[in-house]
């Protein structure tokens, strides 16, 4: 697997000038993205924020060959141009290796797109689906999706004076990806690249359908100064609120296990997402969030014990 | 040399695609569609396509990998019926507006609800406006042709437009027929090799397909799908005269049956025209002077020649087997008033055959006759009539 200082030697496909924010995590991991692939790679996405800054017609920032059809059905597109690949590479029409990516945002795939995802890794695509997780549905003004956090404030759970912002965690999408016994799933965060790009690597290498969940801070939704996205993104590992691991035909590895685990307040309390947490009412909230990290923790190390041996 | 074979309307067009063998396609069962998809899975699994068959988890997904397909240069067909339609909605105008020449059989079916698996015209009906060209089958022989004619029409450089090929659920796609079909190197002759201009396989020049397209272009390009679709009219005639070389069995946009010196026509699409010739004849023998005009091509809508073929007609009958709610008529009687506005034709609307409801030879003579009445001013035509409905 190529290290950082060769990943910046490779051609760049994701030109400068497009109109993401400053900060927007979502479009580091498209760079990490494209420089592991390389330019023989078709990608496609859901209507979101990645489509919408790349693509204002006439524009393009995209040097490899890209789609956008709708919101749902990235994962349902990308499965069809892999068909149309399978079928004419049979034909002898053409012949060279070519990647296909499907990616959405959390609303793309935690919610709307789930079924048409499910869909395709169960007909056994030779395709990579990367979710881009910024929590919430940011294109639209940042509305709670199903990977949204316990607690968040967002444009439809704001922190009221009832209600405190979202009510549920998250849908366990890894878990649930990882139940459709697929060749390749992990979690991915580009706050660490290497680990990222390595696992792009990886599920591009493997025979069949591939899954990444992909954490990517959004400044704007999350409410942090734009300068520490990486930072933000790191110190979501460190709290192992998202931690970052692999499964290979079921195998678990835990990619990055912390030497000390950083409490969650710390991480918490660097958002503005989170702010109404801190009052004194919401308090017991935090440690409610505390103790779900640390079970769900608990139980990756337990399940990769038990898939190691 | 053409074959002479006993097939249902789901069997003609699952033989027409055998024959087109496209690189692509998507299903997603539904009834009465899902006979053309069994048939098409026995030529896959039997090793008589090259098609890679891809069985998609809905509709949606069935028109969302079909627009994948066909962005990545493969000729993409699917197919679907009422509420199957309807789920793919969305991707349908997506699909037009990418351009891609993507074939649809949709098999009319009532769409729900209350539910119905019977025929009429709810759901192809209701996507007349999303820039597919549709063309209506009277039979599975129809069926059959318009299915290897509208890839032709289709992938036509100057239309590029996905094309629905229509036929009624259950009267025609699960009767069986005579038919004749074109010998399989002649067919395949015909279809030829399909190249695309843009294909997200070429790595080596990249394209974007589906940008965020705004105020400073959706437009433009909203107006070109209108040129492309007028190009269609003409691509529509050549690709139907060519068939007729071929086959010997010639297609336009309209068919008038025995118009010439009709005073009073109904206009049809689908099988009910077949069942109105039989109707005419019979009149006919009476000294009745009756006609039909058959529409084949509602998308684009020949107003032009339905002008031409319906002026020496009197009192024009309009069938429609869909309803506009709160529209003044069904949504076939509204477009022929459009093309025959100014003129000196009375025109009376039928609305019929609703989830399946049988137009029978009598319900049609008996249109015939209230259309008389219309002439002889003894009823008026201010609201659209519902043939066979109780109360």
């Amino acid at each position: 697997m190529p290290g950082l200082k060769q990943l910046a030697q490779r051609e760049d496909l994701m030109s400068a000038g497009h109109r993401a924010c400053a900060g927007c995590l979502p479009m580091t991991a498209m760079r990490q993205i494209l420089l592991s692939a390389g330019k023989d790679t078709v990608c496609g996405c859901t209507t979101g924020c990645v489509e919408v800054v790349t693509t204002i017609y006439p524009y393009t920032a995209w040097r490899t060959p890209f789609i956008h059809n709708a919101f749902e059905n990235s994962a349902a597109t990308i499965s069809g141009a892999e068909a149309a690949y399978r079928s004419l590479r049979k034909q002898g029409k053409i012949d060279k290796e070519i990647n296909f990516i499907a990616m959405g945002g959390d609303g793309g795939t935690y919610d709307i797109g789930l079924q048409a995802l499910s869909g395709a890794m169960e007909r056994g695509h030779n395709m990579l689906y990367i979710c881009y997780d910024n929590e919430a549905y940011m294109n639209t003004g940042i509305q709670r999706s199903g990977g949204t956090p316990r607690g968040t404030a967002t444009s439809t759970t704001p922190a009221g004076k009832v209600i405190p912002g979202k009510q549920q965690y998250p849908k366990p999408l890894t878990d649930i990806m990882i139940a459709h016994e697929i060749p390749y799933v992990a979690q991915a965060t580009p706050g660490y690249p290497k680990d990222m790009t390595d696992k792009i690597e990886k599920a591009l290498s493997i025979e069949g359908p591939a899954f990444m969940n992909v954490l990517a801070p959004c400044t704007r939704g999350w409410r942090y100064p734009m300068e520490e996205s990486m930072d933000i993104a790191r110190q979501a590992v460190e709290t192992c609120f998202w931690p970052i691991y692999e499964v290979e035909h079921g195998k678990i590895t835990v990619s990055r296990k912390p030497k000390e685990k950083v409490p969650i307040e710390e991480w918490l309390k660097r958002q503005g997402r989170f702010r109404h947490l801190f009052r004194e009412e919401n308090k017991h909230i935090i440690a409610e969030i505390q103790a779900e990290v640390d079970r769900k923790w608990d139980w990756l190390l337990k399940r990769e014990e038990l898939t190691q041996s | 040399m053409a074959r002479r074979l006993i097939l249902s309307g789901n069997d003609a067009a699952a033989e027409a695609m055998r024959q087109i063998d496209p690189d692509v396609v998507a299903a997603f069962p539904i009834t009465p569609q899902t006979e053309l998809m069994h048939k098409f899975a026995e030529f896959v699994a039997d090793g008589d396509v090259k098609a890679e068959f891809v069985l998609v988890e809905s509709e949606h997904s069935a028109m969302s990998a079909t627009v994948g397909a066909s962005a990545a240069g493969a000729r993409a067909m699917t197919a679907t019926s009422a509420n199957g339609l309807a789920l793919m909605w969305e991707i349908v105008y997506i699909a037009a507006s990418m351009r891609l020449p993507i074939v649809m059989p949709v098999i009319n079916r009532a769409l729900s609800g209350p539910i119905n698996i019977h025929c009429d015209h709810s759901d192809t009906m209701g996507c007349r406006d999303s820039s597919w060209i549709q063309l209506y089958s009277e039979s599975a022989q129809e069926a059959y042709d318009n299915v290897l004619q509208a890839i032709k029409i289709a992938e036509h450089p100057d239309v590029l437009l996905p094309v629905m090929v229509t036929f009624d659920g259950f009267i025609i796609s699960h009767t069986a027929e005579v038919l004749e079909v074109l010998e399989d190197d002649e067919a395949r002759k015909w279809a030829g090799e399909y190249t695309a201009k843009y294909s997200l396989l070429n790595t080596d020049d990249p394209v974007t397909f589906g940008p965020l397209d705004l105020q400073d272009y959706y437009f433009e390009h909203k107006r070109q799908q209108v040129e492309a679709m007028k190009n269609a009219r003409g691509v529509i005639r050549e690709v139907g005269a060519a068939y007729g070389k071929l086959s010997g069995r010639s297609y336009d946009l309209i068919e008038s049956y025995r118009l010439e010196d009709a005073d009073t026509a109904l206009v049809a699409l689908g099988s009910t025209a077949g069942t109105t010739k039989v109707v005419i004849d019979e009149l006919r023998e009476a000294g009745r002077k009756v006609g039909l005009l058959k529409l084949r091509a509602f998308r684009p809508f020949p107003g032009e020649e339905i002008k031409a073929a319906l002026a020496g007609v009197k009192t024009v009958g309009v069938l429609d087997r869909a309803v506009s709610f709160g529209a003044p008529g069904g949504p076939l009687e509204k477009e022929i008033k459009a093309a025959l506005y100014g003129g000196e034709q009375t025109v009376g609307n039928f609305v019929y055959g609703l989830g399946g409801r049988d137009m029978s030879m009598g319900d049609i003579k008996s249109v015939f006759d209230e259309l008389d009445a219309i002439s002889a001013g003894k009823q008026s035509v201010d609201e659209p009539r519902f043939v066979g409905v109780r109360g």
